[in-house]
């Protein structure tokens, strides 16, 4: 199993990855061998199954809405690429 | 020619209001509006690397009364669930929010439609989820902004109710009376401060038309992040008619979403690289489900306040005019001012009328609100006391509020100091009115004659020799006695 | 002094410096010593932080001058690079966070730093955890101090590393699919997986949320058991913290493996495990049956999907954790033109090979139209793995098996993607339960060691650490990498 070219671009484009030709065709072959394998999960009947999301599960894990300490802005900032008068800066949206 | 003539509107709307907590949903930062720009920030809620959520208890019952005053069922098992896409105003690029279990689903809130009749709304389901930071463009909007832009994440993490309507709205008015009611009622509620103005509630709109007697549903366009009920109901009434001409001239509608442009009263396709969006919802593995327990819900609805429908209710009660109650209920501070004042047992009538008009124009003149003026309810109340016992006239009672919203003082002690009392005492102004009659012989008999006028003069020169002071319907009262 | 530091248990340091035998400011000069000798050659630190080591000994020895402190005080660790300590640059071995100084510490650190420890650096990895030979490290790979020319195994391959070239007296590390245990089995170290929800995630980036977690990596069974116990226990910041207190996870260590019931799964003992690694895990349940234990064969019939399970949740996790790293907050930001191109320039410049396919596979598991094909699929055999488990241990007490298929193998010997996940099969149905285990040296093959593997009931670990103990009194594991040998 491979899957196509169109399909790599548009999970590529939904994870935000510029692919290269050569990547693309990689990962078109390697992601089409990991599905086809994950595909054996298909064999078996889980229709009557719950699914697992968590394998130690609790139940209301809860903080009290009760006001804490916010970080001074420099440190907020200080790993930021770019910042401008305490904002986070980007280059244009669209 | 106006759509209406030729197609039916059908429209949902997606409410999204900031819950009243004092802290954002997973972390404890402060939602405070107005602070400086990144200030109300720590490394939850900018998403910093090994970071993790911590659900506010608040937000769950804030979410649950909604719930709850929205008709909703509550959901005995509920999730966080990630809903994934990029913007730079989201620091994790994906939101938290919840997808197949919502908190709350399947309620309903009733409007009233302009044909006066009343109509329910469905509400197809409330969920929790975190609000995204806020983009600062250099251009004027979005659109046209071609520098960068800057991001302040103060507002990211807030926690955001998503109330989701059935397309159940059939014009704008429709839709207004919906967004009213149910602003209203997250008011009442306490579930959200409802500041429009602050962008504490913003809304998305659905909108579709089809030819009228038509059952099925026509394509469907979506405008997003309109921030208030005016631009909600020139955004329908603008984009109804787009389509409508789209339609007129045999094309199709396309389904997308549209910005509204407030500057220019128009929608604007936004077409942006990502077509279809594809949010890939998966289980938060961050965070643990919610079992919701009867007890749980129990108590959150014995905490609920009053809701605006039963206090209408309990106003008309109490012998209120249902406009008198609409007027009274439409606005909370006022309805809870007017509650506060009836502690006192002042005229049900009497106060609401001297709220609803009297308080209201002076503060609207003065430029006041009701949350800053000096006039406690106790002190209206005792005011609409002193009119309704005749210690004072109606047209006292005007300048003694006047002098009460000046200097906060009781309109006892004003009454009091401004000599303002009325004569009430039947013995003395009978007194009074005997001299009168004496000394106008003439009019007396007018108005024996049929001369009805006659009687005010009589009643004026009563109310010169008391320097205003006589109650006037005791004079009234007593001169026609003796004049029978 | 005689003794050879490099040689002492993280107990005896503990004791020998609150006998003030030892300073701390001489323990860790000796370890910075040990790593500007050895690690060129290892490469097990991304970063050595030895100015903050020598200052912080130098207040652990005003500590224990002054007839404070516990077992841990004063002695010298390394914690993986996914780790956050404030103020450290945290890489995760990635371009992505090369800069990235996290104003915080991760909760497992703060408690670290609690019970004394000396942070002596932060240690290589496969990127962002994802890999099982430290090859993936954007930066370079470490060498398995045992054979230079063969992998230490990953993603903890730094931490594996580090101890067993005695570079670091123990080390922190995490283990989503067996990143913790499959290196301390390549590089003979004892490596604990515990319990998920045992130990906070708070602070340590995360791989794959639901399956993420922090624990030990140690020269002996009792080393390992003392640090658990010093960053276990309940975190409010991680609400998939376990709400119950851990006690002390040393205190049965001596009791032996008289009456434990062991169980080992048929399915494990198929193609694939190589016969040096299968002899030395028959050895061991030998030796376990002679000092008392009940060995039977049971059976775990829903293995074989494991890592078809793995291989769509993990990813699926990752594609979701993996996005905020968008050059806007922190990390790497490629120039563009525009926020999509900055955002799609800076992940493709941040991210390495591994990491790309791992974020291209769970963003098409969770797509649209393939959720219930592969991720809820996936989801739902995660049950029947917690099931199969379930029934093996209401009939036996822990189970035994491989760590790893194969001992240590050489650099570039496993480049294809598949075959490197079927690497994991014996680490990876433990973490989709949720369950802990803990991997121990027990022999060697072709001169590399080959570890074993103890999996036990949720929150069991002193059970494991007790059944550990006593095959590795047994085996009496002596050997060490002749790097090691010099002083």
């Amino acid at each position: 199993m491979s899957i196509s070219a169109a399909e790599v671009e548009r999970v590529a484009f939904l994870a935000r990855l510029h692919l290269t030709a050569a990547e693309k065709e990689d990962y078109a072959r390697q992601l089409g061998a990991v599905l086809s394998y994950a595909g054996r999960l298909r064999e078996l009947d889980l229709s009557a199954v719950e699914p697992t999301a968590h394998a130690t599960p609790l139940f209301n894990v809860l903080r009290e809405d009760a006001p804490g300490e916010s970080m001074e802005r420099e440190l907020a900032l200080a790993n930021a690429p770019e910042a401008i008068d305490g904002f986070f800066a980007v280059p244009r949206i669209v | 020619m106006a759509y209406g003539d030729r197609y039916e509107m059908v429209c949902g709307i997606e409410t999204h209001a900031e819950m009243a907590t004092k802290t954002k949903i997973f972390c404890a930062c402060s939602t405070e509006f107005g602070a400086e720009q990144n200030t109300h920030v720590c490394p939850v809620c900018l998403g910093l690397p090994g970071t993790l959520p911590v659900l506010n208890r608040e937000a769950v019952n804030l979410a649950i009364k909604a719930g709850l005053a929205l008709n909703c069922e509550i959901a005995t098992v509920s999730k966080f669930d990630r809903k994934n896409y990029y913007y730079p105003d989201l620091p994790k690029n994906y939101q938290t929010s919840q997808f197949d279990l919502p908190i709350a689903k399947n309620g309903w809130l009733e409007i009233t439609t302009d044909a006066g009749g009343g109509k329910r709304v469905g509400i197809t389901r409330a969920h929790m989820e975190e609000d995204a930071g806020k983009l600062v463009h250099s251009g004027e909007t979005i659109t046209t902004s071609s520098a960068g832009s800057s991001v302040d994440y103060n507002r990211a993490g807030v926690p955001l109710l998503e109330i989701v309507s059935e397309p159940d709205l059939r014009s704008p008015e429709e839709a207004l009376a919906y967004l009213t009611s149910l602003v209203r009622i997250l008011d009442y509620a306490g579930v959200s401060d409802c500041k429009l103005e602050q962008g504490s509630v913003r809304f998305d709109v659905n909108l579709s038309l089809r030819p009228k007697g038509r059952a099925d549903l026509g394509t469907r366009t979506e405008m997003k992040n309109l921030n208030s009920l005016s631009a909600v109901r020139r955004c329908l009434e603008y984009e109804a008619e787009r389509q409508a001409g789209v339609l007129d001239g045999g094309g199709q509608i396309i389904q997308e979403t549209r910005t509204w442009d407030e500057g220019r009263e128009m929608t604007l396709s936004l077409r942006s690289k990502e077509e279809a969006h594809d949010y890939r919802y998966f289980p938060e593995p961050d965070l643990m489900p919610l079992r919701i327990s009867p007890a749980w819900v129990e108590s959150m609805r014995r905490a609920l306040p009053e809701l605006p429908e039963a206090r209408r209710e309990r106003l008309i009660g109490l012998g209120l005019s249902p406009y008198d109650a609409g007027v009274i209920i439409a606005d909370k501070d006022l309805a809870l001012y007017f509650d506060e004042a009836l502690k006192t047992g002042p005229d049900v009538k009497t106060l609401a009328n001297w709220l609803t008009s009297e308080l209201y124009g002076l503060l609207n003149a003065r430029g006041e609100s009701l949350a800053a003026c000096l006039i406690k309810p106790a002190a209206l109340a005792a005011l609409v006391n002193l009119i309704k016992q005749g210690a004072i006239s109606g047209k006292m009672g005007k300048t003694v509020l006047e002098m009460m919203a000046s200097t906060g003082r009781d309109p006892e002690d004003i009454v009091r100091a401004e000599k303002m009392t009325q004569i009430s005492d039947a013995a003395e102004l009978s007194a009074l009115v005997d001299e009168v009659l004496a000394n106008n012989p003439k009019s007396a008999d007018d108005y024996r004659g049929g001369k009805e006028q006659a009687l005010g003069f009589l009643v004026g020169q009563v109310m010169r020799l008391t320097k205003g002071q006589a109650n006037p319907a005791l004079v009234n009262r007593i001169l026609k006695e003796k004049l029978n | 002094m005689d003794i050879r530091l490099s040689e002492c248990s993280v107990a005896e340091l503990g004791r020998l410096l609150r006998g003030r035998e030892l300073s701390a400011a001489e323990l860790t000069e000796y370890y910075l010593e040990r790593i500007e000798r050895l690690d060129p050659a290892v490469r097990a630190y991304i970063s050595v932080l030895a100015d903050k080591a020598r200052i912080r000994a130098r207040e652990m020895d005003a500590l224990l001058s002054a007839g404070a402190g516990g077992p841990l005080t004063g002695v010298p660790a390394a914690l993986k690079d996914n780790i956050c300590l404030a103020g450290a640059v945290t890489t995760c071995a990635s371009k992505a966070l090369a800069n990235f100084r996290p104003p915080y510490s991760a909760t497992a650190a703060e408690k670290l730093l609690h019970a004394g420890a000396v942070v002596l650096g932060k240690l290589n990895m496969d990127e962002f955890a994802m890999g099982s030979s430290t090859e993936y490290s954007a930066f370079f790979p470490t060498h398995n101090p045992w054979d230079l020319a063969r992998v230490p195994g990953g993603s903890s391959g730094g931490a594996a590393a580090a101890v067993a070239a005695g570079t670091a007296p123990y080390a922190i590390g995490s283990d989503t699919g067996g990143s913790i245990r499959q290196p301390a089995s390549f590089c003979g170290v004892v490596g604990m997986k515990p319990t998920y929800g045992a130990v906070s995630r708070y602070g340590l980036v995360a791989f794959a949320s639901s399956l993420d977690q922090i624990g030990p990596l140690t020269r002996t069974v009792a080393d390992n058991a003392l640090v658990l116990t010093a960053i276990a226990g309940h975190d409010p910041k991680d609400s998939t913290s376990a709400p119950n207190e851990p006690g002390d996870y040393s205190a049965g260590l001596e009791e032996g493996a008289r009456g434990l019931k062991i169980g080992l799964p048929k399915e494990f003992f198929r193609e694939g495990l190589a016969p040096g690694v299968e002899k030395v895990i028959r050895d061991s349940a030998r030796r376990l049956e002679s000092l008392g234990a009940e060995v039977g064969e049971c059976s775990l019939p829903h293995m074989d999907h494991a890592i078809a399970a793995y291989y769509l949740i993990a990813p699926a996790e990752c594609s979701s954790n993996l996005a905020r790293y968008d050059g806007v907050r922190y990390g790497l930001r490629a120039p563009a033109a525009d926020v999509i191109d900055m955002f799609q320039a800076s992940r493709s410049a941040g991210f390495g090979p591994e990491v790309k396919r791992r974020i291209m596979l769970g963003t098409y598991a969770l797509s649209a139209g393939y959720y219930d094909a592969y991720y809820l699929q996936a989801q739902k055999l995660r049950t029947l793995i917690r099931q199969d488990y379930e029934r093996v241990f209401a009939e036996y007490d822990v189970i035994l098996s491989p760590t790893a298929p194969t001992a240590a193998y050489r650099f570039g010997e496993m480049s294809d993607p598949l075959s490197m996940y079927m690497g994991d099969i014996y680490t990876i149905p433990v973490n989709l339960a949720g369950l802990p285990a803990i991997s121990l040296p027990a022999g060697l093959t072709d001169g590399m060691p080959v570890g074993v593997q103890f999996i036990g009931r949720h929150f069991e670990e002193a059970l494991l650490y007790q059944a550990a103990f006593a095959l590795e009194q047994s085996v009496a594991f002596t050997e060490r990498p002749a790097l090691t040998e010099v002083d």
